[in-house]
């Protein structure tokens, strides 16, 4: 009897998480695929009998949806612009915490990675007030500084832009973390030979740290990218996708179709293509770095 | 730093160092300042009259201290629920992180039919993107009648493939002779992982723990779905709709903000050795 329950302890452990994961993580796949090709609406929340299948016309309708359109360009602007910008910064500020052997630069390590633990929301309040055209602090700035006001959050372009510096501001802490971590990985004798050599600090860096690198480099973008491919929040509680749509994201657009607007169909088709172009760009990124390790 | 004897190279070497260190520590600190500006802003605004928010020039430091921000929260506002129904579901996530831990046990410790498979689907689960889910999670929840409901709020978020993962990885270096010699004492597979290995794994624990209470204390989007009635909302699903009702009102809706950084920011700073070790250790291995 024992040895029956112990061969069976196992799937005792696993299956509460499987069956959690199978309901909200695998399921809802399949059921996403199948009500993104039916009109799936309120009505057919109530009543199953009102759901028709409706073959591609999601699909076709939601590509020609101007709106949608415009989510796909803002959402490629906000990863083109933000996804390098992480990389630059967290790399850079990764960097210097890493000369410093002094107890200080600890600290640093904690006032950089502060912003990525705070709730989305909060921060974003609180970026929308230090961007108030006429009480924000940064205006007043500005002004200081005898330059004109910039309108944050009401021109669509610099809107895209205001959202994703508060983006990058929430997104360095994490990265930078990889990056000491691949830092403190590079063996030191490296350095002492390079020292010997001759090398300066910058070759040093150039010739040592970023090659050594390019594996967290590698994850860095990829993971940041995914991650910014789904902006969310942000242009959510910011502007709520505006002004005239100029910051609605395709998972805004997505939610805002599926919650708000209850077409469940159509978002689930938009959510499809959103799923289908993160695989493309992953494989495409996958196949570059494979590309490039060849080459050296 | 073109010297040709080794010392002299060694003496210059460290002088550019701790030139580099001090050029170093200059540039983070303004940096860190920069970074801390919103914290700093929000905090202070949080503590002024309605009206000094509202003046130009802005001043920094509030004219006259007031908690009636903080006050109108819970009197007028519904804060108090909310911050309940926060801690409720930080309280569930911690029964999650309980569920992840006994996967991540099945996982490292057993071997079984069909367990590489499964764990490679668990890990498939973490690559599928939140909007593709979200709808359909919507619908499962409500063909169970869950929407509306605390149950339906914490479900979807309960078990967590990254968490899974980091158990794994840390109960795999428990010695598994441990693991025989308890068991040959008579002791059942449940109450090994219970009084052997949950305690060994303390520090992962605690680690994962603070982050369910980091991830259970922002949580928004699901609150935000499921929840219609203003009984179930979470904080963060609070301040979005305080932000919506009082736009003017900056003071109060620092107050709201600070609130809900604050605690998240104290547990952080008090822990964050574990935190950002644990992270260097398993986060990118």
């Amino acid at each position: 009897m024992k040895s029956f329950f112990n061969n069976k302890a196992p799937y005792f452990f696993i299956t509460p998480t499987l069956i959690l994961l199978a309901l909200f993580s695998l399921l809802p796949i399949a059921v996403a695929l199948v009500i993104s090709f039916t009109n799936m609406d309120l009505a057919g929340l109530a009543d199953y009998s009102n759901i028709k299948f409706v073959g591609f016309e999601n699909y076709v309708s939601v590509i020609s949806d101007p709106v949608f359109m415009q989510s796909i360009y803002n959402t490629l602007f906000y990863v083109i612009i933000g996804v390098p910008l992480v990389i630059v910064f967290s790399l850079g500020i990764a960097l210097l915490i890493n000369i410093g052997t002094h107890r200080i630069f600890k600290a640093f390590r904690v006032v950089y990675y502060l912003p990525s633990i705070t709730n989305v929301v909060a921060v974003a309040v609180v970026w929308s007030y230090l961007y108030n055209p006429s009480f924000g602090l940064f205006n007043y700035v500005l002004e200081l500084l005898n330059l004109p006001a910039i309108p944050w959050l009401t021109e669509p372009t610099i809107a895209k832009i205001s959202l994703i510096m508060l983006a990058l501001w929430r997104a360095i802490g994490l990265n930078m973390i990889i990056f000491i971590a691949a830092l403190q990985g590079i063996p030191k004798s490296y350095y002492e030979a390079a020292q010997l050599d001759g090398a300066n600090t910058w070759q040093q860096i150039t010739s040592i740290t970023i090659p050594m690198l390019r594996f967290a480099i590698f994850f860095v973008s990829i993971t940041t990218m995914i991650g910014w491919l789904q902006f969310f929040e942000e242009p959510f509680v910011m502007t709520q996708g505006g002004p005239l749509d100029g910051t609605t994201s395709v998972a805004l657009f997505i939610y805002r179709n599926g919650f708000q607007l209850s077409n469940f169909g159509y978002a689930a088709a938009g959510s499809f293509v959103l799923f289908i172009a993160i695989i493309a760009i992953t494989l495409f990124q996958f196949s570059l770095q494979r590309k490039e390790s060849d080459l050296t | 730093m073109n010297s040709t004897t080794a010392s002299s190279a060694k003496v210059g070497s460290n002088v550019t160092h701790k030139w580099f260190q001090w050029i170093a520590g200059t540039l983070l600190t303004i940096g860190g300042i920069i970074f801390m500006v919103p914290f700093i802003w929000m905090a202070l605004s949080s503590f002024k009259l309605e009206k000094e928010v509202l003046q130009i020039p802005p001043t920094l430091w509030p004219n006259e201290f007031t908690l009636d921000n903080f006050k109108y929260l819970f009197n007028n506002m519904n804060f108090g629920v909310y911050l309940k129904n926060t801690l409720i579901i930080v309280l569930c996530s911690f029964c999650g992180l309980f569920l992840n831990a006994m996967a991540g046990y099945g996982f490292a410790k057993y071997r079984f039919k069909g367990r590489d498979s499964l764990f490679i689907l668990v890990l498939a689960t973490m690559m599928i993107p939140g909007q593709v889910t979200m709808i359909p999670v919507y619908l499962i929840l409500n063909s169970m009648d869950l929407t509306n409901t605390m149950l339906g709020i914490v479900l979807p978020g309960l078990a967590g493939a990254f968490s899974i993962f980091l158990f794994r990885q840390f109960m795999s270096t428990i010695p598994s002779e441990l693991l025989e010699a308890t068991r040959i004492d008579g002791a059942s597979e449940l109450r090994i992982f219970l009084q052997i290995v949950l305690p060994i794994s303390k520090s992962i624990i605690a680690v994962q723990a603070i982050l369910a209470f980091i991830g259970g204390w922002n949580s928004f989007l699901w609150p935000l779905i499921i929840a219609n009635d203003e009984s179930l909302y979470t904080l963060s699903v609070g301040l979005s709709l305080l932000k919506g009702q009082y736009g003017g009102n900056y003071a109060l809706q620092m107050a709201g903000a600070t609130f809900m950084v604050v605690p998240v920011m104290a547990i952080f700073i008090y822990f964050q050795k574990h935190i950002i070790d644990n992270f260097t250790i398993s986060g990118i291995k």
